[in-house]
């Protein structure tokens, strides 16, 4: 077997029971990997209705057929299953070193199902695999608990691992990877802490059988000299990470400030990427067999660690009226090691801000947590990782927190996710991608900033609506496929459909085309829509929070844009091949194999 | 529209080595980006994102006294 190991390891914790069982190879041609072969699996195996914090709901680690290997960035894997945040199917990715690891020990995912009676960890050795007590390890941060499984476990092995908040069930929990890796959002942390699982620890001495390997020799040279010659994968991203979006957003008036109620942060300056440059960067990082190196590590106060990325310096900083880095710095710090989504514990807080600041929250209730506080933000961070005091209410996300104290439409979310650092206003495709994406706010399901803002592959004007319907469609799909093949997205900057065929192709000895990836890429989007819609999140959730469509930008170079979402949706929709109402037809599932 | 003219140009990333974050240059009649540019020493290819008020720019449109300009060379992902 080619890119595939061929076997699946199933992990019933009730019952402490370990099988290893082969793959569904019919599955895996359909869905490739990853996070499509992962929702296969799950949308198989649970009722999408079931409590995603109960012992009914899984919890799958999947690979692609790309990880492992030599193709650049192939280290990346998916966590897999129902999210407590969204009620939609959440699919994770992180990079680092554990993905390529797991495949390397000879496995294509890991299936994680029921509940153990007390905190456990898995190791797995090659093919020896055995649940241990966790239960000293249980309520340690992320760098302890690595560094504990590191020491008992030898210095080659690799740890995943959630830290409390994902013990304490934070809808904001990550699982962490390699310390600082984060398989991020939708709260996946709290899923494997429902189950009583501290950490996967990896240790993999196989390797990916290749069916051609001088095809993958040929290509992955071509793949790099383009990552090369691209100057955002070249030497951009290797140059500044992805910080250096903050001035690009800023300057374009689409950076949200103060819970998005304005867009233009006049003190960006100060949290830019070229600041964090040269203030605080000590080295880069690089995961798995990449060629690009955006990871940051960064040192303030005695603090070091990896990031922040673009992402968590706007979600602590503008977004909270925050302008000191080092504060930031310290913020992302604490979510790695309480293991927190950046993204949401910040713009959690951001609304937790306005909240506040309307008087809705008692002041007694939350000192400090003012617009602009930042020795605040990295206190209430903690106190949200510990779920400790009124942290308890920060750590359910924004949209519970802003439902409990009675204002819901200052909740910056779709689908009950804390949307990211663009404001949609003036980013009209960017927006429709939000309003769409499987799993509530986010960025990563379908990057139009890449043709709106950033040139890639074409400028396109991101306040028009010509054509976004479309560009969001095809970000999506073949997006959907990246993380199916376990290569990382930053790649797509420099590489198309046909790349990823040819990278397969001769892995797998499989006969992909550009179209053939996108086509899964599309069969994969309507499976996680199928589950979506079984699991009961109607179409009418595809939906922005109002100020976004109601009230206009107020200054900045985007002042007087809300978002068209009602012109965008319905095209979206038709080009979808679903109805009007935005189920898809019997018609498109036919198509796709997918009836 | 009188004959001179003020425009703030912000340079952001590599682009402002040697040169600065922000420069303000005065020109004695109506000019563009590309002119403006080119009096910095930046050469066309080295800019990815043109910005003229925060807005899509181009490089040869005439500016009008106090448009500014945002420049980038190729960077971002996030």
């Amino acid at each position: 077997m080619f890119g595939y190991v061929g076997t699946l390891l199933r992990i019933d914790l009730t019952n402490r029971k370990i099988a290893k069982e082969p793959l569904d190879l019919g599955a895996a041609a359909k869905f490739i990997g990853g996070r499509g072969l992962g929702t296969a699996i799950l949308a198989r195996e649970i009722d999408p209705k079931v409590d995603a914090l109960s012992p009914a709901n899984k919890l799958i680690l999947a690979t692609g057929p790309l990880t492992g290997t030599a193709a650049p960035t192939g280290g990346r894997y998916m966590v897999v299953t129902k999210s407590p945040l969204t009620g939609t199917v959440a699919s994770a990715n992180s990079g680092g070193f554990w993905g390529a690891e797991l495949k390397n020990a000879g496995y294509d995912a890991v299936i994680l199902e029921g509940k153990a009676s007390s905190p456990v960890y898995l190791s797995i050795a090659d093919g020896e695999v055995k649940l241990e007590d966790a239960s000293g390890l249980w309520g340690s941060l992320v760098g302890k608990t690595t560094d504990s499984l590191v020491a008992k476990h030898g210095e080659k092995a690799r740890v995943l691992c959630i830290g409390p908040a994902g013990e304490k069930l934070s809808l904001l929990a990550s699982v962490m990877n390699d310390k600082d890796r984060a398989a991020g959002r939708s709260g996946v942390g709290a899923v494997m802490g429902s189950k009583n699982l501290k950490a996967v620890v990896v240790r993999g001495t196989g390797s990916v059988a290749v069916k051609d390997p001088e095809a993958l020799k040929a290509a992955v040279k071509d793949c790099l000299a383009k990552i090369k010659a691209n100057g955002v994968t070249g030497s951009g991203l290797p140059t500044y990470g992805t910080a250096v979006l903050v001035n690009i957003i800023n300057e374009n008036g689409v950076l949200p400030t103060d819970n998005f109620q304005r867009s233009y942060d006049p003190k960006a300056e100060a949290i830019s990427g070229e600041t964090l440059a040269e203030k605080f960067l000590k080295k880069r990082e690089a995961c798995y067999r990449c060629p690009i190196g955006c990871g940051r590590y960064c040192e303030t106060d005695g603090i070091e660690g990896g990031g922040p990325e673009y992402e968590t310096i706007w979600a602590f900083g503008s977004d909270c009226g925050v302008s000191d880095l080092s504060a930031i710095v310290k913020a992302n710090y604490w979510c790695n090691e309480y293991g927190l989504d950046t993204i949401s514990a910040g713009a959690t807080l951001a609304a937790a801000m306005e909240l506040k600041q309307r008087g809705l929250v008692p002041a007694a209730a939350a000192p400090g947590l003012e617009f602009g506080n930042a020795a605040a933000v990295v206190e209430w961070t903690k106190k949200m990782g510990a779920l400790e005091g009124f942290g308890a209410d920060l750590a359910a996300g924004s949209a519970r927190l802003c439902e409990k104290y009675g204002a819901p439409e200052l909740s910056m979310t779709v689908k009950r996710q804390e949307i990211p650092a663009y404001d949609p206003r003036g980013i009209q495709g960017h927006g429709l991608q939000y309003a769409t994406s499987n799993r509530g706010g986010c960025h990563v399901r379908g990057y139009l900033i890449s043709p709106e803002i950033l040139a890639l592959p074409e400028k396109l004007d991101r306040l028009s609506l010509e054509g976004k319907a479309a560009w969001a469609k095809a970000f999506q799909d073949l997006t959907a496929c990246i993380d199916s093949l376990g290569l990382c997205l930053f790649t797509s900057f420099a590489m198309g459909a046909d790349d990823y065929a040819r990278l397969l192709n001769a892995v797998c000895g499989t006969e992909h085309t550009g179209a053939t990836i996108n086509l899964s890429g599309d069969r994969i989007w309507n499976l996680e829509r199928g589950f979506n819609l079984a699991a009961g999140i109607a179409p009418s959730e595809d939906r922005l929070p109002k100020r976004l469509l109601e009230d206009p930008i107020p200054d900045g170079p985007s002042k007087g844009w809300t978002h068209k979402l009602d012109v965008l949706l319905p095209q979206y929709y038709e080009l979808r091949g679903w109805s009007k109402e935005g189920l898809p037809t019997k018609a498109k599932l036919s198509a796709l194999g997918l009836e | 529209m009188a004959a001179g003219a003020v425009h703030e140009v912000r340079l952001f990333a590599t682009l402002r080595t040697g040169r600065g974050k922000v420069v303000v240059l005065e020109t004695e009649r109506p000019s563009t980006p590309a002119e403006l540019l080119g009096r910095l020493g930046i050469r066309r290819e080295e800019v990815a994102i043109l910005l003229v008020n925060g807005r899509d720019g181009s490089f040869d449109a005439p500016l009008a006294t106090g448009d500014y300009l945002s420049v980038f060379p190729p960077v971002g992902g996030g």
